[in-house]
C-alpha cells in the first residue's frame, strides 16, 4: 500500500465539512475547519515487476557513487542498491553494463499542463494575471494532463516527479502542485501523495510589466509594498483563525487567497520565489523575516553566486540554470558557474527547467554546470552533481522522504541510462515510476502518446 | 595626419589587448585530432597550417612551413569554428529591451531593410558566442508588419568591431503561421503576398535590357515587359506601376535580385503542406534560389525536399507539436531528411536564436545519441559536425569560403579540451581569419569578480 495514499484518505477524512463564507453559526463545540485538501490525488502506482540491474554505475542522488553494482526494485520500493544485492529468483534481471541508473530527475519548475503544448492561446493558463497578488489560485486547477509535453519530460528527460508553478506575472501568482509524471486522465491522478503545496511569489521586472500600466505596482518598491501589504492582511486573518481555533465564536469568513498565506505562515506550504537578482533576493529575505515565513527556495536565482554565502546561512535553495542569459535585464549578469559556486558556499542548489523543452535534459544542463564549476578549480564529481537533479529538489519540495535518492524503502523512481548521463549521447534506456516502468526505449508501445497526440503526424513517434 | 596617428594608435592598442598574431602570419596547428567539417571523421594526429588567413592544408602528414607559428594542440581536438546556422546574433544586447534589440521594424520598409548596419560587434552574445567557438553566423532580420523581413548577413564574431562578412547575402520571408498572421491571418494572403511582390519586383528588374535579359523574359511579352522603351527613361513605367502597388519601390527593387536568383531567398516554413507551396516556387520562379529554415515537419516530405535539392536549416531538437504547424515535431527529423538526402544543418530557430547559438554543438551531439536509440535517427559524428559548420554554409552558397579546413576557406578554427559535441568541452583557442581571439567575456569577469565572496578592504566595485 502506497504510503501517501493512506495519507491523502486521513487527509481526506480530517476535512470532511468545509467551513462556509460568511457563517455567522456558532460552533458547538467542535470547529469548523478549513478544507486542507480538497482536490486529493487519486494517484495509484501501476504494477512493476521485480527487477534487478547488474553491472551498471549507480549515482545514488546523495553523493554516493558505486562503480559496477546492483540496484533492486520491488513493490513500488528500492529494495537494495550495492556491489551485488539480494533479490529472488523470479526477478527480471537487466544487463546494465556500460549503463548508469540514477534516481529519476525531479524538476522543481515547471509550467506543463499550464503552459501546455500546443501553445496556443486558448492553452495559456499559467497566470491569472488579473491582480498583482493572487494567491487564491491553484495551479493544479489549470493542469491538462494530456500535455505531450509530459511524455518528453519522461522519455527524453527521466523525469520522474515535477513541481507546476503558476506563472509570474503575479507577486503571489498562487499554489503549487507536485506531480507523479505517470499520464492519467485526470489531474488528481497525476497528484504526487503526501507532497506539500507550494507558494509562487515573484519579484522584479515581470509584475512590474504586467501591471505598470494596470494600475500597479509599477516599480520594484510597489512589488515590495504589495508584498508586505498583503502580508499583513495574511497576518491579521491568521490571528482571527488561531482565535477561532483556541476560543471558538464566530466562524471567520474564510478567504482562498488568505488561506494560502496562512498555511505559508504555519509552515505548511512551501515558498518558491521567483527572483533574479542578488539585491532583490536580499529584499525578499529582509521581507520574509518581517511578515515571518521561510523562504525555500529562489527561483531563476541567476545572481545568487553573489550571495551564496547569505543563501547558505538562511538555508535557502537556489534553482537555476545552466547557461541562460541576457533576455532580460534582470538576467544580464548570469554566469556559467552559478550553480557550482552557489553549491561551493554551502547552500543548496538545483537545476531547473521552466520549460518544456529544457526539461527534457535537465541532465545535459548539469553537465553543463558541472563542467563550468570543473573548469573554474572545483572538483565536482559526476555523483556529486546529481544531488542537483534529485535530492536538492526533493527537499525543496518537501518530498525527500519519498523520493530523490536511491535509497532502500523509497519510492522506485529511477532511470537506467544508456549511457553517462552528463553525456550529449546518452538517453534514457527506462524509466521507473513507484517500480512501474513507464519508459523504455526499446519498446515502442511503452512510450506514452497523449490524447492530443492520437491521429496526428509523428504519433507514437520517437520524440 | 592627426586622425591616420589616432588610427594607429587604436590598432596598436587593439593588437595589444588581444595579443593577437598579425593575419599574414603562418600558423601550424599540430598534433591535435583534427575534424575538417566536411562530414568526414576526426583524424587522430593531425596538423592545420593557415597562412595569411587562409587554411592551406589540414590532416594527417600535412608539413609544417618553415618559419611557421607551431600552437601544440597534443590532446586537444581541432575544428573549423561553429556556424550559427540561423541565428539573430548581434542584432540584441538584451531582448527584452527594446533600445538593444535589432530583430525587426514596424516601419515602412520591408524587403528593403539591411540587417548589417545594425549588427553590434560589442553586443554581449557575441562574445560570449565567440568563447563558445561560435566564429560566424547567419543573421536574420524578424519580419514587422511584412512576410518580408529583409536582407541578412554572414557575420563573424572577431573582437576587431568589423563583423559583417557577407552583407545582403539573402531575403527572408515568413511562409508558416508567422507569415500569415502578419499578412492579414491567412496563408492564402502570404501566398498572394509573395506572389504579387515577385511580380512587382520581376517588373522592377525587366525595366532594363540586363535585367530583362537576366530574369529570363521574352522581349515581347507585353505581360512580363511593360512599356519601358528607354531603361533609363523610366517615368512612363513609373506612371504604371503606381496604379496599384502594394511594395514601396525600394522594398520592390530589393526584391530583384531575389526573383532574378542573385539572392537567396530564405523562407522559415515548418508545416508540411507549406514546405511543399515553397518547393512549388521553385516551378513559378525558376531562376530563384532557395533555402528553408524550420521544417519541423521536414521529414513527412523528405523525399519531396531531397527531389528539389532545396537545402534545409531545422532546430535540431523540437520534439513537441508546440504549434499547429508543428504537429509532427521530433527529435528524429534531421537524422531522416539526411538519410533521404536533404541538405540539412542545423540552426536555432525560434530558439534564443539572438544569444544561444553556442548551443548547437550540443544539439549536433544529442544527434548523434539519437542514432544510438533503436527507431530513431541521428547523425554520425562527421555528419553532426558538419551540421554546424559546411553544410550551414553551403545552404547559403558560402561553403568556398567558411565552414571547412578545406584548402582555401577562412582560417576560422577552435581548438578544443575534447569532443567539442560534448558538454564537458570548452573552446580553449578562437582564430578567426587566422588571427586569435580574446576568450573574455562580462561573464567571465563576472566570474572573477565573484569567485570569493569574502570581505575584502575595498568593495567588489574595486575588483577588476
Amino acid at each position: 500500500m502506497n504510503r501517501g495514499l493512506i495519507g491523502a484518505s486521513l487527509a481526506a477524512l480530517a476535512v470532511a465539512g468545509c467551513a462556509t463564507t460568511g457563517a455567522a453559526d456558532k460552533d458547538d463545540g467542535e470547529r469548523v475547519r478549513v478544507a486542507s485538501d480538497p482536490f486529493p490525488s487519486t494517484y495509484q502506482r501501476y504494477p512493476g515487476a521485480p527487477v534487478v540491474v547488474t553491472g551498471v554505475t549507480i549515482l545514488d542522488g546523495e553523493g554516493g557513487r558505486i562503480d559496477n553494482g546492483q540496484v533492486y526494485l520491488a513493490d513500488g520500493k528500492i529494495q537494495a542498491v550495492g556491489q551485488t544485492v539480494a533479490a529472488p529468483a523470479g526477478a527480471q534481471v537487466i544487463d546494465g553494463a556500460g549503463k548508469y541508473v540514477t534516481p529519476g530527475i525531479i524538476d522543481v519548475h515547471s509550467h506543463l499542463g499550464d503552459y501546455p503544448s500546443p501553445g496556443v492561446e486558448a492553452h495559456e493558463d499559467g497566470n491569472e494575471a488579473t491582480g498583482p497578488a493572487r494567491p487564491e489560485v491553484w495551479a493544479e486547477h489549470s493542469v491538462w494532463p494530456q500535455d505531450p509535453g509530459f511524455s518528453r519530460a519522461l522519455a527524453n528527460g527521466g523525469v520522474t516527479a515535477l513541481q507546476i508553478l503558476p506563472g509570474s506575472a503575479n507577486l503571489f501568482g498562487g499554489r503549487s502542485v507536485t506531480l507523479k509524471n505517470v499520464p492519467a486522465r485526470t489531474m488528481q491522478g497525476m497528484k504526487f501523495p503526501g507532497a506539500p503545496y507550494g507558494l509562487k511569489m515573484a519579484c522584479g521586472e515581470n509584475p512590474k510589466r504586467v501591471y505598470g500600466d494596470k494600475g500597479g505596482p509599477a516599480t520594484r518598491m510597489g512589488n515590495i509594498a504589495v508584498t508586505r501589504q498583503t502580508w499583513i492582511n495574511a497576518k491579521a486573518y491568521k490571528r482571527k483563525w488561531d482565535k477561532y481555533e483556541a476560543e471558538g465564536g464566530d466562524v471567520p469568513e474564510q478567504d482562498l487567497a488568505m488561506d494560502t498565506l496562512k498555511g505559508v505562515l504555519e509552515g505548511k506550504i512551501l515558498v518558491h520565489n521567483h527572483c533574479y537578482r542578488a539585491d532583490e533576493m536580499a529584499n525578499m529575505i529582509d521581507l520574509s523575516k518581517e511578515a515571518g515565513y521561510k523562504i525555500g527556495t529562489f527561483h531563476h536565482a541567476v545572481e545568487s553566486y553573489k550571495i551564496a554565502d547569505i543563501l547558505a546561512r538562511e538555508g535557502i535553495c537556489s534553482a537555476m540554470w545552466a547557461d541562460w542569459y541576457g533576455f532580460k535585464m534582470e538576467a544580464y549578469d548570469a554566469i556559467r558557474e552559478n550553480i557550482a559556486f552557489v553549491d561551493r558556499a554551502g547552500a543548496c542548489a538545483i537545476v531547473h527547467s521552466d520549460d518544456a523543452n529544457g526539461i527534457q535534459r535537465l541532465n545535459q544542463e548539469a553537465a553543463k554546470a558541472m563542467a563550468a564549476g570543473r573548469r573554474a578549480g572545483l572538483p565536482i564529481t559526476e555523483e556529486y552533481a546529481w544531488k542537483w537533479l534529485s535530492m536538492n529538489p526533493a527537499k525543496a519540495m518537501g518530498i525527500f522522504d519519498q523520493t530523490g535518492s536511491l535509497k532502500p524503502g523509497k519510492n522506485a523512481d529511477v532511470v537506467l541510462w544508456n549511457g553517462n548521463p552528463f553525456s550529449t549521447y546518452t538517453r534514457p534506456e527506462r524509466v521507473w515510476v513507484d517500480g512501474a516502468l513507464m519508459y523504455d526505449a526499446n519498446n515502442p508501445r511503452m512510450r506514452p502518446v497523449s490524447d492530443f497526440e492520437l491521429g496526428q503526424p509523428g504519433e507514437g513517434d520517437v520524440k | 595626419m592627426i586622425r591616420r596617428s589616432l588610427q594607429l594608435l587604436a590598432a596598436a592598442a587593439a593588437v595589444v589587448a588581444f595579443a593577437a598574431p598579425a593575419a599574414a602570419q603562418t600558423i601550424a596547428i599540430t598534433g591535435g585530432t583534427v575534424a575538417l567539417g566536411d562530414g568526414s571523421a576526426p583524424i587522430p594526429g593531425g596538423t592545420v597550417v593557415i597562412r595569411d588567413g587562409r587554411v592551406v592544408a589540414a590532416g594527417q602528414g600535412v608539413a609544417v612551413p618553415a618559419g611557421a607559428q607551431v600552437v601544440n594542440a597534443a590532446g586537444k581536438w581541432v575544428t573549423p569554428g561553429i556556424i550559427a546556422g540561423f541565428s539573430r546574433l548581434g542584432l540584441a544586447d538584451v531582448d527584452a529591451v527594446a533600445g538593444a534589440n535589432d530583430q525587426s521594424s514596424d516601419g515602412p520598409f520591408s524587403a528593403a531593410l539591411d540587417i548589417a548596419p545594425a549588427i553590434n560587434p560589442n553586443a554581449a552574445p557575441i562574445a560570449i558566442n565567440r568563447a563558445e567557438g561560435v566564429t560566424r553566423a547567419i543573421v536574420a532580420p524578424s519580419t514587422g508588419k511584412s512576410i518580408f523581413a529583409g536582407q541578412g548577413a554572414l557575420i563573424d564574431t572577431g573582437a576587431d568591431g568589423q563583423p559583417v562578412t557577407r552583407g545582403r547575402l539573402f531575403q527572408y520571408v515568413e511562409l508558416g503561421e508567422q507569415g500569415a498572421e502578419t499578412s492579414g491571418g491567412s496563408r492564402a494572403s502570404a501566398h498572394a503576398l509573395l506572389r504579387n511582390a515577385l511580380r512587382e519586383a520581376r517588373q522592377v528588374g525587366a525595366g532594363t535590357a540586363a535585367g530583362r535579359s537576366e530574369a529570363g523574359l521574352g522581349q515581347e511579352d507585353p505581360r512580363e515587359d511593360p512599356v519601358v522603351a528607354n531603361p533609363n527613361e523610366n517615368r512612363t513605367y513609373e506612371a504604371r506601376r503606381n496604379q496599384d502597388v502594394l511594395l514601396t519601390r525600394f522594398d520592390a527593387v530589393a526584391l530583384v535580385p531575389v526573383v532574378q536568383g542573385r539572392q537567396l531567398l530564405l523562407v522559415h516554413a515548418e508545416r508540411a503542406s507549406d514546405l511543399r507551396q515553397v518547393i512549388a516556387l521553385k516551378r513559378e520562379f525558376p531562376r530563384m534560389r532557395l533555402a528553408i529554415v524550420g521544417a519541423d515537419e521536414g521529414w513527412t516530405v523528405a523525399s519531396e525536399l531531397a527531389a528539389s535539392g532545396i537545402p534545409v536549416v531545422a532546430s535540431a531538437l523540437t520534439s513537441l507539436p508546440n504549434s499547429f504547424e508543428s504537429l509532427g515535431s521530433t527529435h528524429s527529423n534531421i537524422g531522416r531528411m539526411r538519410a533521404a538526402g536533404v541538405k540539412v544543418s542545423i540552426g536555432t530557430i525560434n530558439d534564443d536564436e539572438q544569444r544561444m547559438s553556442f548551443r548547437a554543438r550540443w544539439y549536433a551531439g544529442n544527434l548523434v545519441g539519437l542514432s544510438r536509440l533503436p527507431g530513431a535517427a541521428g547523425l554520425s559524428w562527421g555528419e553532426a559536425l558538419a551540421a554546424i559548420t559546411s553544410a550551414p554554409a553551403e545552404a547559403m552558397g558560402i561553403g568556398g569560403d567558411v565552414g571547412s579546413l578545406r584548402p582555401g576557406r577562412r582560417g576560422d578554427l577552435v581548438i578544443w579540451s575534447g569532443d567539442p559535441l560534448d558538454h564537458l568541452s570548452a573552446a580553449e583557442a578562437v582564430y578567426i581569419d587566422g588571427v586569435q581571439q580574446p576568450l573574455e567575456t562580462r561573464q567571465t569577469k563576472l566570474r572573477d569578480r565573484y569567485r570569493t565572496l569574502d570581505r575584502g578592504v575595498l568593495p567588489e566595485a574595486y575588483r577588476r
